[in-house]
């Protein structure tokens, strides 16, 4: 085997796991937005799940508690968000901006104690034979168990919004929520129950960086993914599939990013380090130039106020 | 939502337009109370240290007009773009460009400069700042993409492209290879307005904005253009304002003024470039635009207060030994009970069963 094709598996694996993050957090996001509600807080909720996905991890030494205390803390951060906008009525832009900024503060505040803490590193599947294949074996079929839940979560996703009963009335109440309560849907528990699930999700993206990608607590562990995800959002059209192809995209720049020092270009590495976030701008606009595409896929209520009396 | 109600008022109220910062401002104190009580301080003496103990010095006062700087400068232009519902998240970035650019010059005529220099690097510092928010505005306008996240992913371009020049061409020749530059020379220092403090001639820039912002929003007719569009986007093309102007405008002044802010810092305080410039000046800022009332004169009063919320921090961790966190959580905390309170300014809370349905809110 040569040399080059030595590197494939590795850089392979490398970008399934950097794409992971994103797509728990841009799914959940993409579920949010159907129902039609924007929460702009995906970096916080990202955040505190990291910071409580470790602690819990470190204490009772369990990762498997630590995924489950992440997605909870995400759950409850999205809850606030909830309680504000959907009950309280309050401005969906504003009040997400404010739960990563209050994210990013109440995280430092819990991850003091855990900074520079190490943790046993999440044991990798085995599958006998399959992960001994060569070149794609260990990136296929040897990675942590939350890199296949994510990547299990797409179709999962699709499936729910489009092929049952209770997709159908989410996606009623993103595009018209008037109608869908004047047939006498719970639009506000449905889209409770929507940001809820958005929450974990990001939670999970969270833990899965503290307790598996990196793993280590450092403060504002996320840098930026949060953002990166929604934007996904935007990329993906609002459709589980492309969400998958954003992430893979991000993965890989995240990737080549760490491996072009290592091919001997000559770039120094603060400037490297503007890649994914430059990667997300262009992305960004090669997307949002065709408007009517996003009209067309957009959830047509996104964004706005619902009150049942008003 | 059977017992407790809300009942669209007929007008907004205009008492609780008022009410709800303080309200807001009464709960963030009472959940700190319970906060320190849960993390084992003593809650009153933690309180005192966080928001009393700064107030009670000329130094501390100056301090405090030296945060509120950055704060107001930056939220002023965040709040003219919020009211035309262009979301300019940049600030941080911008800031962070003003003060690449502006001190840049600083580094750049070292040794070579004259009355000269200080002018020329307030507007490099400004046209930096416009120039990072023109990214966005271009990208908006041209191709439709939200200016929320271009300018966002912009912040950590912004961060980490000082980084790359604290690494490199700004750095300090003779510092061992401490990522710092040079300290600016007198040259290049803005001068101090309060002997014995740190309140430095960016502050009156601040005033000045605040001033500005308020002419420009209650007497001028773009004024006029930025509330019609942000409040009825249709009525607004009906009129046939520019919307893309008012795009390219709000983001550029708010650009410019984090510029301002960004520049302030670092020929103001800090006196050289280092990595750390900003403590979140630009998101804070966020917040204080909202407290403000995306009112120039709320946003005055909003600014002392968050730059309270910065010192009261350091104090606090001085005193008690409380993690400088903190300051985040509390900023936080604010602007969620700012937002939840702002519910009682449309609508009214009834106990029972619903009754009589109230007429729709305007």
């Amino acid at each position: 085997m040569s040399a080059e094709l030595a590197l494939i598996g590795p850089i392979l694996a490398a970008m399934l796991a950097a794409a992971t993050p994103l797509l728990f957090a841009a799914l959940g996001e993409l579920v949010v937005e159907k129902s039609g509600v924007l929460n702009l807080g995906v970096e916080g909720m990202m955040l505190v799940g990291a910071v409580c996905g470790f602690a819990v991890a470190v204490q009772t030494g369990s990762s498997t508690l630590g995924f489950v205390a992440g997605a909870a803390a995400g759950a409850g951060m999205a809850a606030l968000f909830g309680v504000l906008t959907l009950l309280l009525l309050a401005n969906q832009v504003a009040t997400g901006l404010a739960l990563t900024l209050f994210g990013v503060g109440l995280s430092a505040l819990i991850g003091q104690g855990f900074v520079g803490i190490p943790i046993a590193d999440v044991p990798e599947l085995y599958i006998p034979g399959l992960t001994d294949l060569p070149v794609i074996g260990k990136a296929l079929f040897g990675q942590d168990a939350l890199v296949y839940l994510a990547l299990a979560a797409v179709p999962a996703v699709h499936w729910f919004l489009y092929a049952t009963r209770k997709g159908l009335i989410l996606r009623a109440v993103g595009e018209n929520h008037a109608a869908a309560h004047a047939l006498g849907y719970k639009v506000i528990r449905i889209r409770f129950l929507a940001v809820l699930f958005g929450g974990a999700m990001s939670g999970m993206a969270g833990a899965f960086l503290s307790l598996d990608y990196t793993p280590m607590w450092a403060e504002g562990i996320s840098s930026g993914r949060g953002w990166i995800a929604l934007a996904l959002v935007v990329f993906a059209t609002w459709k589980p599939g492309r969400v998958l192809l954003g992430a893979w995209l991000f993965g890989g720049v995240t990737i080549a990013q760490l491996h072009v020092q290592g091919l001997g270009i000559d770039i120094p590495s603060q400037l490297l380090s503007m890649l994914p976030y430059l990667a997300t701008v262009v992305v960004l606009v090669v997307i949002s130039r065709d408007v009517a595409r996003i009209r067309l896929n957009a959830p047509a209520s996104l964004g706005k106020v619902f009150h049942p009396d008003a | 939502m059977t017992l407790l109600r809300l009942e669209p008022r007929g007008e907004a109220s205009r008492a609780m337009v008022y009410a709800t910062p303080l309200l807001a401002v009464a709960l963030t104190l009472a959940s700190g109370f319970l906060l320190f009580w849960a993390m084992g301080f003593d809650p009153v003496k933690a309180l005192h240290a966080f928001f009393i103990a700064p107030l009670l010095s000329l130094r501390g006062l100056g301090e405090l007009a030296v945060k509120a700087t950055p704060l107001v400068l930056c939220a002023i232009g965040l709040a003219i773009g919020f009211r035309a519902n262009v979301w300019n998240i940049g600030a941080e970035g911008q800031l962070t460009l003003g003060a690449i650019t502006g001190g840049g010059l600083a580094l750049a005529f070292y040794g070579e400069g004259g009355w000269w220099l200080l002018p020329l690097m307030i507007v490099a510092g400004m046209a930096g700042g416009a120039l990072w928010a023109a990214i966005p505005a271009f990208l908006r306008v041209r191709f439709n993409a939200s200016e929320i996240l271009t300018s966002l992913m912009l912040n950590y371009v912004a961060l980490h492209l000082l980084n790359y020049l604290m690494h490199g061409p700004y750095r300090d020749p003779d510092g061992f290879a401490f990522p710092e530059s040079r300290l600016f020379e007198a040259d290049a220092v803005l001068p101090l307005l309060v002997a014995g403090t740190r309140v430095h001639l960016g502050s009156l820039f601040a005033l000045l904005a605040v001033a500005a912002g308020w002419f420009l929003m209650a007497r001028t007719f773009i004024g006029f253009q930025i509330k019609v569009i942000g409040l009825t986007p249709t009525a607004a093309g009906y009129a046939g304002f520019n919307q893309k102007k008012i795009i390219w405008l709000t983001l550029l002044l708010s650009g410019a003024l984090a510029g301002l802010a960004g520049l302030g810092e670092v020929a103001g305080p800090i006196g050289q470039m280092n990595p750390t410039i900003s403590p979140g000046y630009g998101y804070t800022a966020i917040i204080v635009a909202f407290l403000g009332r995306l009112h120039p004169v709320g946003i005055l009063l909003a600014g002392f207060l968050m730059a309270l919320s910065f010192i009261g921090g350091e104090a606090a961790q001085i005193a008690l030994g409380l993690p400088k966190a903190i300051t985040g959580v509390f900023q936080g905390m604010l602007l969620f009970f700012l937002l939840a309170t702002d519910v009682l300014i449309r609508y009214r809370v009834r106990f029972g069963a619903k009754g009589i349905v109230g007429r729709a809110a305007a």
